[in-house]
């Protein structure tokens, strides 16, 4: 069902903490994970089970550090676990998705909030916007509105969210509408109707200017996002991914940080290149020389090999790396590819099988019968 | 001063029930390969780790050849198939980081395929003479 949340006076964001505190207080659920804004007025998603702390939720706040998948996974993966509310970015959502078909999420038991994302700014973006003066977030929604989404002067989104051509909420249980949103009428959203009976919504059409201000931000966006992958596929191809990635420190931040980089038993933190000393000089003397920490480029190649398939592109990769390389441009370029030799769209659906783990018998024939 | 040829460095992967009982038909059928190729005996092609065939790639391996049962044929049923998606999301993978994916052959031959064995890894020796040393081999920055 469509309906609206309503908004009084213009205030959106009270809007959408009543909207949660209902959900608590008519026990829909039992607890909300959202972006907090803690008593520092830093952002972090906590897991909030206080109706009455939902005054300090922010749902819309435009900064993202974590891809807030990475905490919903703990929160939800095995029974016994609270009923509980989600409120995540497209690109979240898509990232639990793939969390849930890796075993490290579940949707039971959840009710996921997928809001719109016009786009967001950076940690330190964000503390730097803070310290002077705060954020615009009325020109962020009038933007979404219109679909002429700008950042804030001298500043710029995310380096993944410049380049997000899926920015809208797809998916998920209940959707929160802000582009092409009159949300002085209320935030239109899209629930299913046991839901909306009881929370008290009636049925409310949206603006009708949805899908036209989705296409408008889709294409610039698709726009910038082929500039730079045409941009880094020429350096991929001159200076190969040892070049783009030379100046890698490995800090393992990009893995730390990716939400679908999961694995406990992760190979490179695991002792398996932890060489006998014997074995660096014979590499040294092998090739004149030998960079270390040693296997760098490996690190990048087998992350590619175990994620590229489930990147979201939510970008978190780049802005963790502290020697600024463009991580997540590397992974959705290659991405892009990879996926579409297997026609798979990461986070699109659930029941659609990780391209890895399953096969058809009849399918590349050819391959392997070469002479 | 004598000019020596390049002789490319194979690493093979080999189903142990299929490619690897191969390459032993091959030898007790006394047929000639060349001797570029190093074999190294898995249970299954669907056990080759993509960073197993990387490792070898960044190390200075001119070539990796991945062996397995025909499709249908599998000692585990379905390892070969899985191999199959792997290796070509793997190829894809190192084409588009720039690196030269032909240098990864993955090839089905059956135990009983003693002569397959030995042509495959002629036609890759010489296809690698061909194409020239693995530039990674040199490269200490990787």
């Amino acid at each position: 069902m469509q309906a609206r949340i309503p908004v009084e006076g213009g205030d959106v964001v009270a809007a959408l903490r009543g909207f949660l505190r209902d959900l608590l207080e008519k026990e829909v659920v039992e607890a909300v994970v959202v972006p907090m804004v803690t008593p520092s007025g830093a952002v972090t998603p906590a897991l909030v089970a206080d109706p009455a702390l939902l005054d300090a939720a922010d749902p819309l706040t435009p900064v993202m550090g974590l891809n807030a998948a990475r905490v919903v996974g703990p929160v939800t993966i095995r029974e016994p676990r609270g009923k509980i509310a989600a409120v995540l970015r497209p690109c979240e959502y898509r990232a639990l998705i793939e969390l849930v078909k890796l075993q490290q999420a579940s949707l039971d038991d959840l009710v996921t909030v997928v809001v719109d994302c016009p786009g967001t700014y950076t940690v330190p973006d964000y503390e730097t916007m803070r310290a002077n003066g705060g954020v615009d977030r009325e020109a962020l929604l009038a933007g979404a509105r219109t679909g002429e989404v700008a950042p804030q002067e001298g500043y710029a989104f995310r380096d993944a969210c410049q380049m997000c051509e899926r920015p809208h909420a797809e998916g998920g249980d209940v959707q929160v509408w802000l582009f092409g949103a009159d949300l002085s009428a209320g935030i239109p959203v899209s629930l299913p109707d046991d839901l909306a009976e009881q929370l008290g919504f009636s049925p409310a059409e949206a603006d009708g200017r949805r899908a036209e201000v989705v296409e408008k931000v889709v294409s610039a966006r698709t726009q910038v996002r082929d500039e730079r992958f045409a941009e880094i596929r020429q350096r991929l191809e001159e200076e190969g991914i040892e070049g783009v990635f030379a100046a890698c420190i490995r800090c393992h931040n990009c893995m730390t940080n990716c939400p679908i980089c999961y694995c406990k038993t992760c190979l490179f933190k695991s002792p398996i290149f932890e060489h006998e000393p014997i074995q660096y000089m014979n590499w040294a003397r092998r090739k004149g020389a030998f960079r270390l920490p040693a296997d760098t480029t490996l690190f990048h190649l087998t992350r590619l090999n175990h994620m590229v398939l489930s990147c979201i592109g939510c970008g978190v990769c780049t802005d963790a790396c502290p020697a600024d390389l463009p991580v997540g441009r590397v992974f959705r370029a290659v991405g892009q590819e990879v996926q579409a030799v297997f026609d798979y769209v990461p986070g699109r659906d659930v029941e659609e099988p990780l391209p890895l783990v399953t096969f058809k018998e009849d399918e590349w024939t050819e391959v392997g019968e070469e002479e | 001063m004598e000019t020596t040829e390049f002789e490319p460095k194979i690493v093979a992967f080999l189903c142990n029930w299929c490619t690897y009982t191969g390459a032993d038909l091959a030898g007790t059928s006394r047929i000639q390969y060349p001797p570029n190729v190093r074999i190294i005996r898995l249970m299954c092609s669907g056990s080759v780790d993509p960073t197993y065939v990387l490792k070898a790639l960044l190390d200075g391996a001119d070539g990796v050849l991945i062996g397995g049962c025909h499709p249908g044929d599998c000692h585990y049923q379905s390892g070969n198939y899985k191999a199959r998606r792997r290796i070509i999301a793997l190829k894809e993978i190192l084409k588009q980081a720039g690196m030269e994916e032909d240098r990864v052959w993955l090839r089905w031959i059956s135990a009983s395929e003693g002569q397959r064995f030995a042509d495959t890894v002629r036609k890759m020796t010489e296809f690698l003479k061909e194409k020239g040393p693995n530039p990674m081999k040199r490269e200490w920055a990787v």
